[in-house]
């Protein structure tokens, strides 16, 4: 199977050879789609990889353990910001702190790299804001 | 000294008015005692922006040839009153139809404010001075002859905290509340609450002007379950849901920037509501009440997956810190209306105030004292 992932690396992960261990350790083909990555800098991958499931399973737990955040293509949460009204549903609702709402500006604030693409601002909302969407641009 | 609600109006007229938001004279009441504030401050702006489910529209929609007397009415396939005669009805926020339970009153009333076109199907029995039975049209805000606003429960003197003890999520009005008390909601908006500004609404009463949705409205009596005796705390504040005002203004000047139609997950529809009421400081004792700050004021946090226990007390400075501590446990705390909004009425309120084009009304009837609330009885129960 093939499937299509955003690898996000924080600073002290970006230096590691990832396509070589994910060839080597989990027999993993990976085809680099774009990257974004200076040393020394977070950044980020958009890769497809091809493997078995099991393999392709243990592949993104070895990237998990690295520190890397392997968010699923296709599942990205956005929302209408223009229309929001800043209530603070789903922000009440998101658990992984992604979503937050505080003082001084009580705005809405979103960090994509701690969705867990968990869903419940899309039930959460009551205006209807979120969806999730492909992330490629 | 005092001051009289035609010197203040007189300086609103002259431009010479202190108006202040209600954020701004509690951090003033930092360094000055009430008696300065009552010298210094001539009105403070409060302002709230929250899901209010009692809230609804009176439409007129003219009359067609021939007639009919309007026995049930749809609306974009909702069901609405057909309880007024002919072509009168009532748009309550929650109306919906059960087939499509995401799309409600609340929807109709803010695509009204939109502009946009709304489908209308009415049915009657027919009678001799309204021989038709049945029409359908196209209807929005221009076709209409009134639409009112018109809003029986509004703006809760303090509303209570809700958190979720039980194992499994549950989804209400207070938004989604987590299993394992991991999230807490609280819709007052705090030191910036109209209701809190004034706790014994010596200054709100039948006929006091307000923002309403982005226009002027009046509060036209007590809300519903109007509740005067609740304790109180040390500041004389209620520690739980207490008053309320039932409110009016024209819905064809509101805006949709202070309107908006929300849809709870497994709750339903409601609607979002912005209001402001301006204080006039007539006096050392308003200029005090106006002086509260959020760590004054206390609520009280209930567990609705448990018939709404009580678990305990909190103050406002504690929710907007983002957690507190009740009953052992720290939980993890947002609101569920809108902060920022209720500052933005605050501050628009205040530029009206400010610029002359908003002036104070002196209520025509005071609130009610004393009452407190009757429950219902369910019969034919346990048999
Ligand atoms: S999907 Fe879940 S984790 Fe992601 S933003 Fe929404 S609530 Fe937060
Ligand atoms: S729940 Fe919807 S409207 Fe409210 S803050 Fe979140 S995105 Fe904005």
């Amino acid at each position: 199977m093939t499937k299509k992932y955003i690898l996000t690396f924080p600073v002290d992960a970006t230096d590691r050879s990832v396509t070589y261990e994910l060839i080597k350790k989990f027999d993993i083909r990976i085809n680099i789609l774009k990257a974004e990555i200076e040393i020394g800098k977070s950044g980020q991958l958009l890769v497809e990889l091809e493997a078995n499931e099991e393999q392709l399973e243990r592949g993104i737990k070895y990237l998990k353990e690295s520190g890397i955040i392997v968010s699923a293509l296709a599942n990205k949460i956005s929302h209408d910001e223009e229309k929001c009204i800043n209530c603070g549903n789903c922000a009440s609702a998101c658990f992984s702190g992604a979503l937050t709402i505080k003082a001084p500006d009580w705005k809405l604030k979103f960090d994509p790299a701690k969705c867990i693409i968990c869903k419940l601002c899309l039930k959460s909302c009551p205006l209807k804001l979120f969806k999730i969407e492909f992330a490629e641009q | 000294m005092s001051k009289t609600y035609e010197e203040i109006n007189d300086k609103i007229k002259k431009g010479t008015a202190v108006v202040l938001t209600a954020e701004e004279v509690s951090e003033l009441a930092k360094t000055l005692s009430p008696k300065e504030i009552a010298h210094k401050v001539d009105v403070v702006t409060t302002g709230t922006f929250g899901a209010m489910c009692s809230s609804g529209a009176f439409v007129n929609f003219g009359h067609s040839n021939p007639p009919i007397r309007m026995e049930r009415i749809e609306l974009n396939g909702v069901q609405v009153s057909g309880g007024l005669a002919a072509v009168d009805t009532y748009i309550g926020a929650t109306d919906c139809n059960p087939a499509r339970p995401a799309y409600g009153g609340a929807h109709l009333i803010e695509d009204l404010v939109n502009g946009k076109d709304i489908r209308l199907e009415a049915w009657g029995k027919g009678t001799d001075c309204y021989p038709r039975k049945h029409i359908e049209a196209v209807i929005n805000r221009n076709t209409v002859n009134e639409a009112i606003m018109y809003n029986p429960r509004n703006s809760y003197q303090n509303y209570n905290v809700a958190t979720n003890g039980s194992d499994r999520i549950i989804y209400t009005y207070m938004g989604t509340l987590l299993p394992g008390f991991r999230n807490a909601s609280y819709s007052t908006s705090g030191e910036l609450s109209p209701l809190l500004n004034d706790p014994e609404c010596r200054t709100i009463g039948l006929g006091t002007r307000i923002f309403l949705c982005g226009t002027e409205g009046y509060v036209t009596w007590n809300g519903t379950q109007f509740h005067s005796t609740k304790e109180l705390n040390g500041y004389g504040l209620p520690v739980s849901n207490a008053r309320t005002i039932a409110v009016i203004g024209n819905l064809k000047e509101m805006s949709t920037e202070f309107l908006r139609a929300a849809y709870y997950e497994k709750y339903g529809v409601s609607l979002f509501v912005g209001i402001g009421v301006p204080i006039p400081i007539l006096d050392e004792d308003l200029a005090h009440r106006v002086s509260i700050r959020n760590e004054q004021i206390t609520t009280s946090v209930l567990d609705y997956s448990d018939s709404s226990r009580l678990l305990g007390r909190t103050t406002y400075a504690d929710l907007q810190s983002g957690e507190i501590n009740v009953a052992g446990k720290k939980i993890r705390t947002s609101p569920v209306s809108s902060i920022s909004k209720a500052r933005e009425i605050a501050e628009i309120l205040k530029a009206w105030i400010e610029k002359g084009q908003f002036l104070l009304s002196a209520p025509v009837k005071p609130m009610p004292v004393g009452t407190s609330l009757n429950s219902l009885k369910a019969e034919n129960e346990n048999k």
